[in-house]
């Protein structure tokens, strides 16, 4: 059986046809797990329990009549997403052994639309990395080539995407933490406009920054796990009350007569040649669809990763803060006062990445810097969401490359934090301007996949995803798999 | 931008985080290129220029009615706990 190949929309089908049952479904990628998971390191929990329960609960369903378009399908949950009853790790030492009292919203939202849980995915420690080395579980492995990193901090998601471990995954995108393993495993990713989708229940990093998407082979896959996770929760008060587009409806949108801009600022500097050849030939592609291509400026977004680096740490130093040792999560031996407890409880249950970000953060918003650091860094935060909506009165979308390099070898930039930050010198942009942006997949520099990135104005989801859609309609890049996993 | 060790040290107590001896130099050079990092920052003219409040215009934290909403669920939530007794958590004796 090769279940693992088709489309959501294609199991779905099968489902309701009776072809296999949810059950059937859930063995077939349970199977896939065993065999493929010990050398991808890409779950962190495999939840087959559940998972068979889930999917006896969708076949009853589909038995009575009363299933939904994604009753049966299965899913992986980034470990960032708490799950009742089900550890919850974050990626972290400190929450190695923290059992969730309850469930994120986008599990819940999930669990009754009637998916099925596979498990949870590896992560860099709390969502800090860009290679899925920081994680307390050691590293994912590229399914495309397994001494490469899958990106990160959504590194398992993408792996177990890309090698069919599920058919789709969640992420979480402070940085570009969806986009970036994305593109490195040769998947679509996307990061909704922040607000779209509830955070309530997903671990924080950056509050201002934080949102969480979907990781799957295609944009129509995409779209349609999108629109079950999408719109207003009251229990987070980030959470944009608005009414949710019909993403799938709207993906037949034709290309004819789009603006896109292409960002020059993303051609500058730092771009791989291969890399940039594959993304132009994507624009090419665009063209050829009938869009009408324009070259933008948005001149304030080479500061993107300075930027990010103030506010990003500043955030998650508060954030962190509730790791104490005292209500949940890891705790010091014999501790000699409290002092003694959260210091030795934190040091050892964060990583060393963790740690830096925190330490970084607490210095930028220590007394006497917070005006110099973290109120510049928002007031340039200013200057590149005004750039950007000013090339949205231009355009419908923006375009430029995903990661400025395919994936790179494991170990290869851990020494040195500032190579590592700048994988995301593509990404960070439309974090920081609360945009929706996605990676989609755009040819092959030798056997490893690149991604092209699409960028929308706020709320703009359905446009990218027709975009998304009608590239996927005239190029196979985003169906091809990695040998050993067909 | 070079941080001292002392500067170093500072951030981990504020930060409450236990660094060991080892790891001290490490932090020491990684910290110091960060912030030379972020340090371009400061050539930007913001002097007219507001800082982002929200990423979206217009919105802002919206608050809810002062009701009751949440059930008490302290005995799940305690099952994650190091170390309780009764309904508390038990940390090492604060005031002697």
């Amino acid at each position: 059986m090769s279940l693992h190949t088709l489309s959501i929309a294609e199991l779905s089908a099968g489902l309701a046809r009776k072809d296999y049952s949810a059950v059937e479904l859930a063995q077939h990628f349970l199977d896939r797990i065993s065999s493929s998971n010990p050398a991808l390191n890409a779950y962190i929990t495999v939840t087959a329990e559940r998972a068979l329960a889930d999917a006896r609960a969708a076949d009853a369903a589909l038995a009575a009549g009363t299933a939904g378009r994604l009753t049966g399908i299965p899913v992986a949950q980034k470990d960032i997403f708490c799950t009742d009853g089900i550890r919850t790790t974050c990626g972290s030492r400190m929450l190695d052994n923290f059992i969730s009292p309850y469930d994120a919203t986008v599990v819940e939202r999930l669990s009754s639309a009637g998916t099925v849980l596979l498990g949870k995915t590896n992560m860099d420690e709390f969502a800090m990395g860009s290679s899925n080395e920081t994680s307390w579980y050691g590293p994912v492995r590229n399914p495309w080539d397994l001494s490469k990193v899958p990106g990160g901090s959504s590194g398992g998601s993408a792996a177990v995407v890309a090698a069919r471990l599920a058919p789709v995954a969640t992420g979480t995108d402070t940085g570009g933490s969806i986009r970036q393993p994305a593109a490195l495993v040769g998947i679509s990713g996307i990061k909704p406009t922040y607000g779209r989708v509830s955070r309530y229940g997903m671990i924080a990093f950056a509050s201002s920054l934080d949102q969480a998407g979907i990781m799957a082979p295609s944009a129509e896959d995409c779209a349609l796990f999108l629109q079950a996770i999408a719109g207003f929760d009251p229990r987070d008060s980030t959470s944009v009350d608005r009414p949710v587009p019909d993403y799938a409806a709207e993906l037949s949108t034709p290309v004819k007569g789009l603006r896109i801009g292409i960002l020059k600022e993303f051609f500058e500097r730092g771009l791989d040649g291969v890399t940039g050849a594959l993304v132009n030939a994507a624009l090419e592609q665009y063209r050829a669809l009938g869009a009408e291509l324009v070259e933008v400026s948005c001149p304030n977004l080479p500061l993107s990763v300075p930027t990010y680096y103030v506010v990003a740490p500043a955030e998650c130093s508060s954030n962190l803060s509730r790791f104490d040792g005292v209500r949940f999560g890891h705790r010091c031996e014999n501790p000699r006062d409290l002092i003694d407890l959260y210091k030795r409880s934190r040091g050892e249950g964060f990583g060393a990445e963790v740690k830096r970000r925190i330490m970084t953060g607490t210095y930028v918003l220590s007394a006497g810097y917070y005006d110099a650091y973290y109120l510049k860094a928002q007031k340039i935060r200013s200057l590149i969401t005004a750039d950007f909506k000013a090339a949205f009165e231009k355009v419908d979308l923006l375009i430029g490359p995903t990661s400025p390099t395919p994936a790179f070898g494991l170990g290869a930039k851990v020494d040195d934090p500032i190579t590592m930050y700048l994988n995301d010198i593509y990404t960070i942009g439309a974090n920081l301007a609360g945009l929706p942006a996605m990676s989609i997949p755009c040819g092959f520099d030798g056997h490893l996949p690149v991604g092209v990135q699409l960028i929308g104005p706020h709320f703009g989801e359905s446009r990218m995803l027709s975009a998304a859609h009608a590239y996927q309609s005239v190029t196979d890049f985003h169906r091809r798999m990695p040998a050993a996993y067909v | 931008m070079s941080l001292t060790r002392t500067q170093v040290e500072r951030m981990a107590h504020l930060a409450r985080l236990d660094i060991t001896e080892a790891e001290l130099p490490v932090y020491v050079d990684s910290l110091s290129k960060i912030l030379s990092f972020v340090e371009q920052l400061s050539a930007v003219d913001t002097q007219s220029v507001e800082p982002m409040a929200h990423p979206l215009e217009g919105e802002s934290q919206r608050l809810r009615a002062d009701d009751v909403s949440e059930t008490d669920r302290h005995e799940k939530y305690q099952l994650n706990a190091p170390s309780v007794s009764g309904d508390l958590y038990i940390v090492p004796r604060v005031i002697e």
